[in-house]
């Protein structure tokens, strides 16, 4: 593919850098961090807020609305920024294409999975199939 | 081109150098070494440069740590009390508590010097004196959040 003089700036980018994303990744990282910021004052927040750590207090917290879906956001956004932060790191240290695809495969594996298991577990508490 | 203040002596090598600070008796202010570029391994650590690998350091561990433990800590609530019980357990260890620690003060390090990251991709806070007070204040800012919160939870002790 071709960048040619007729391009855009926004053109040129996309598609560069060693992610071959470009400013995508870029921006998606700083997007979720702000997110982040926000989401994760809530969760930081609510674990001094509520009266005590046990193990109702904390079903009925994740049971009500108020609880669930900012643990939802934080667990989907936290894992997405997660897998972005330390693909980066992966691309700047692994330089060879086969293992860097090796890598990163695996960091997706572990990030797609672990953030199933955490939704999966919120979505049980939310719709009560936990007493 | 370097002025050793011995008489024409010009573009001499570093060692003359160090002959001319003996000659003289004194240091000459002419005498020091001169400032160098930062290159592969002509650097010098500063507050600046200790922020920069922690995010990478911090971001790693929260990736791993962090959200490892939080999707244990969400499962082992959705399964029960008796999970939850043996997650208590462990948390609780003294070394649990370690990583818990870790993991918070890798949270405030991580979100402040993020803050730090955002304010300097809109092009502020480069400047020399700023740029290294910022680093230095989202260490110390990074550490008293940390003891405040644990504080907190021990003196309400849950």
């Amino acid at each position: 593919m071709s960048v040619g003089e007729s391009s855009t700036p926004l053109g040129k980018v996309r598609g560069l850098g060693s992610a071959q994303h470009g400013g995508e990744h870029w921006l998606t990282e700083r997007v979720t961090s702000i997110a982040l910021l926000l989401l994760g004052t809530w969760l930081l927040a609510s674990l001094l807020l509520l009266p005590k750590l046990d193990y109702r207090t904390l079903v009925e917290w994740l049971h009500a609305p108020s609880g669930a879906i900012p643990m939802t956001l934080f667990v989907i956004i936290g894992f997405k920024h997660a897998l972005d932060g330390v693909k980066v790191t992966i691309d700047d240290y692994v330089h060879e294409e086969g293992p860097r695809f090796a890598w990163n495969t695996l960091l997706l594996f572990l990030a797609v999975g672990g953030g199933a298991i955490a939704l999966y577990a919120i979505a049980r508490i939310a719709f009560g199939a936990v007493a | 081109m370097v002025k050793t203040g011995l008489g024409g002596a010009v573009g001499l090598p570093e060692t003359c150098l160090a002959k001319g600070r003996a000659l003289s008796g004194r240091p000459m202010a002419s005498t020091r070494p001169r400032p160098l570029s930062p290159h592969l391994t002509v650097w010098r650590w500063g507050p600046h440069m200790a922020v920069s690998i922690l995010h990478r350091a911090t971001g790693i561990a929260l990736s791993f740590a962090g959200l490892g433990i939080l999707a244990w800590w969400l499962f082992a609530i959705a399964s029960g009390p008796d999970a939850y019980a043996s997650f208590t357990k462990a948390a609780t260890h003294p070394l649990g508590l370690v990583v818990l620690v870790g993991i918070t003060w890798s949270f405030f390090q991580h979100l402040l010097s993020g803050i730090r990251h955002l304010v300097m991709d809109t092009g502020a806070a480069f400047e020399l004196g700023i740029n290294k007070t910022f680093a230095i204040l989202t260490i110390i800012g990074s550490v008293l959040l940390t003891a405040a919160v644990w504080f907190y939870f021990m003196g309400v002790a849950k």
